[in-house]
């Protein structure tokens, strides 16, 4: 997996609460059998005309968030399906870092396991960036992830929490089918007790 | 003594491999259930490994998500060169690595989650994961069940692990009896409707309360599916009497003395007295009525007697939600929800496409023809399921009143395959999600109650179904 230890980028505002995973992603490109190549696709519906014009409202269709790299975002961001191809089409599309109130459960697990940063932060510093973001290209923010600090264009210091794990994982790039393999005695020895105590599984 | 234990807690300490000081846990899985759409990549990452499938056994595979389900989907080849791509892809998948599997063609074929409890895969006390946010459904069974993204698929079938933190706990309790009307998805829709799409998050729900200990097996499927749209990793039942019942026979369930074995561990599976939620909430059964939801969230909800509300109703955020959702919606501040007109009715999914719920829609329609210029179709969750249906009489009754009587499949829930809303029409739905587009481009979504979709059916706009029943008992 890609590490990441820290990016300065443009951020772009998403204050619209609820973005689930059919905006981010919608369906008819879930067909394909491939990781890559979603970024053009990323939020379709809501860029896009029928005839696959680009809504010039949409803010990552203008031209000051075109190569954003961080999103700030409403409340519960990521909700819905499960699909993978949620955090791919982002991190295909350049957005390596996404920061609201809340995120769905599944998307937010989902970012971890492609090198990109879901960040949880109180509605008040979620507004102090939404702001900064309005800003346009000219608000690059910086995001450490190993002193779990956002820096705002104006300078100001916000900190964020991360799961240990989950964070020396990004930092390291680790691949989790490896890490638990090193542990393959541990369930190995799981399985033959469950097989005993529970034969019906 | 040890402290008194949630079912959750009870389950989950049944299936740490091994925890790390910082709480990080290696979780065993009991069941992996796999789709067409989010494994491809999960499998391409074993060959490029060159891993294997820890434990096929433990490892079941349908296509449902692309099927088609037009009758002539049985001459073989699915039109869509994506989607035949995609179910080609787990044939092959299932074969080259030696994983249960249905195939398009084999009457038990169907939507994951009906198929997984219908064959006796899930099990109480069981981990359950799939590739599928609606995986949830399996917890009505006092599984632990729950969706995950493809890494974790791959991870899952090289491991037979998944790493994870413990959630909290949270109680749902929906006390009383129902009225006449209501039903296991007008409880689930209340639910989310009084805790918000982000109400769940960081918890497992365990539904408890008289109402639920009333619901069938198919009711609480359809209870626990809903719990990820409330944004829980995971809904729970505890199994009792009649989830024994249930499990019994199916062809992948324990037999004889395994099954007397089985039985004693699955009655210690509820919550002990005593034991700590992190958070509770209390519905009245007598309270709910049946809903609709009016904008593009499922916690968009309201009793079929209200009105379309304004954005003004709402704070923070959620205003200029309501209000794209009422423009996407094409509907009015203040219109009564029975006042909207639907011009496409579905039945099925993995919400609501179970023997029962097809039953409580021919109760409604029996005898009658939906209104003319409607498009209404039933897809029935599996291949089985549809057989019982036709067994029972209930497809005529579908049939008779206008409805297509389709094969097993997802259809237009999400709308992957040919079945969809073209842009400005209307669905009332009793699929899971009125997510914009989540039914064709710029479709238009009202989820519902197989019930109340019939009866949207009949009508052409949504409808309280308690109306037509009254018409019926009084006839």
């Amino acid at each position: 997996m890609e590490k990441f230890e820290k990016l300065t980028g443009i951020a772009a505002p998403m204050p619209l609460v609820n973005i689930d995973t059919d905006m981010i992603i919608p369906k008819v490109f879930l067909k394909t059998i491939k990781r890559s190549g979603l970024g053009v696709n990323l939020f379709d519906e809501m860029r896009y005309d029928r005839q696959g014009n680009e809504i010039p409202d949409f803010v990552l269709n203008k031209p000051q968030y075109r190569d954003a790299q961080i999103l700030i975002a409403g409340d519960n961001f990521g909700c819905g399906s499960s699909r993978e191809h949620a955090p791919w089409a982002l991190a295909d599309f350049g957005i390596k870092v996404v920061v609201s109130t809340s995120f769905a459960d599944i998307f937010f697990n989902n970012c971890f396991k492609n090198g990109m940063l879901p960040i949880v932060l109180p509605q008040e510093q979620v507004d102090i960036l939404m702001k900064d973001a309005e800003k346009g290209a000219n608000a690059r923010m910086t995001v450490d992830l190993e002193n779990q600090q956002i820096t705002t264009s104006e300078g100001a210091t916000i900190t964020f929490e991360v799961d240990p794990f989950k964070k020396h994982c990004l930092l390291e790039g680790l691949d989790d089918i490896g890490l638990t393999l090193a542990k393959e005695a541990a369930i190995d020895s799981f399985e033959q007790q469950a097989a005993q105590a529970r034969p019906w599984v | 003594m040890s402290a008194p234990k949630t079912l959750y807690d009870k389950i989950w300490d049944a299936h740490v491999v091994s925890q790390d000081e910082d709480g990080t846990c290696l979780l065993y899985i009991d069941r992996h259930l796999v789709h067409e759409v989010t494994s491809p990549q999960a499998f391409e990452g074993l060959r490029m490994a060159g891993r294997k499938v820890r434990a096929p056994e433990k490892t079941i595979a349908v296509p449902d998500h692309n099927v088609p389900t037009t009758l002539d989907r049985v001459s073989g080849v699915i039109a869509n060169e994506e989607s035949r791509i995609q179910v080609e892809a787990l044939d092959k998948n299932a074969k080259d690595f030696g994983i249960n599997y249905y195939p398009v063609s084999d009457i038990r074929q169907g939507i994951v989650h009906i198929v997984g409890p219908e064959q006796g895969w899930t099990l109480p006390g069981m981990t359950v994961v799939c590739g599928d946010s609606h995986t949830a459904t399996h917890g009505a069974f006092g599984a632990l069940a729950h969706g995950i993204g493809t890494s974790e698929v791959e991870h899952v079938l090289a491991t037979q692990t998944l790493i994870q933190k413990k959630s909290k706990n949270m109680k749902v309790e929906i006390t009383g009896k129902l009225r006449a009307g209501v039903t296991a998805k007008d409880i689930t829709l209340a639910v989310i409707g009084a805790t918000g799409t982000a109400g769940g998050t960081g918890y497992v729900i365990e539904y408890c309360g008289e109402a639920i200990r009333d619901l069938s097996m198919e009711g609480r499927m359809t209870v626990c599916n809903m719990a990820i749209e409330g944004g829980a990793r995971a809904g729970l039942i505890a199994p009792d009497e009649k989830t024994f019942e249930y499990v019994k026979g199916r062809p992948h369930a324990p037999k004889g003395a395994q099954f007397e074995a089985a039985l004693a561990w699955w009655k210690t599976l509820y919550t002990d007295e005593g034991a700590h939620f992190d958070k509770v909430v209390t519905l009245k059964g007598e309270e709910i009525e049946p809903v609709v939801t009016w904008g593009t969230s499922p916690e968009d909800v309201l009793p079929i007697s209200g009105v379309v509300p304004a954005p003004e109703d709402f704070k923070g955020g959620k205003i200029e939600a309501a209000r794209r959702s009422i423009e996407y919606m094409g509907l009015k501040p203040g219109q009564k929800l029975t006042d909207i007109q639907i011009d496409t009715v579905f039945i099925g999914s993995c919400t609501n496409g179970r023997i029962e719920d097809l039953r409580a829609a021919a109760a409604i329609l029996k005898g009658k023809k939906i209104k003319d210029g409607m498009r209404a179709m039933v897809v029935p969750g599996s291949g089985l399921v549809r057989a019982q249906a036709e067994e029972e009489g209930l497809a005529d009754i579908f049939k008779e009143a206008g409805f297509e009587w389709r094969l097993a499949g997802c259809s237009m829930c999400l709308a992957m395959n040919p079945d969809q809303l073209s842009e400005g029409e209307r669905c009332a739905s009793t699929s899971n999600r009125n997510f914009e587009g989540r039914q064709g481009y710029k479709g238009r979504t009202h989820l519902v109650s197989p019930a109340m979709a019939a009866a949207a059916a009949l009508t052409g706009h949504l409808t309280d179904v308690r109306e037509l029943m009254t018409e019926t008992e009084t006839a």
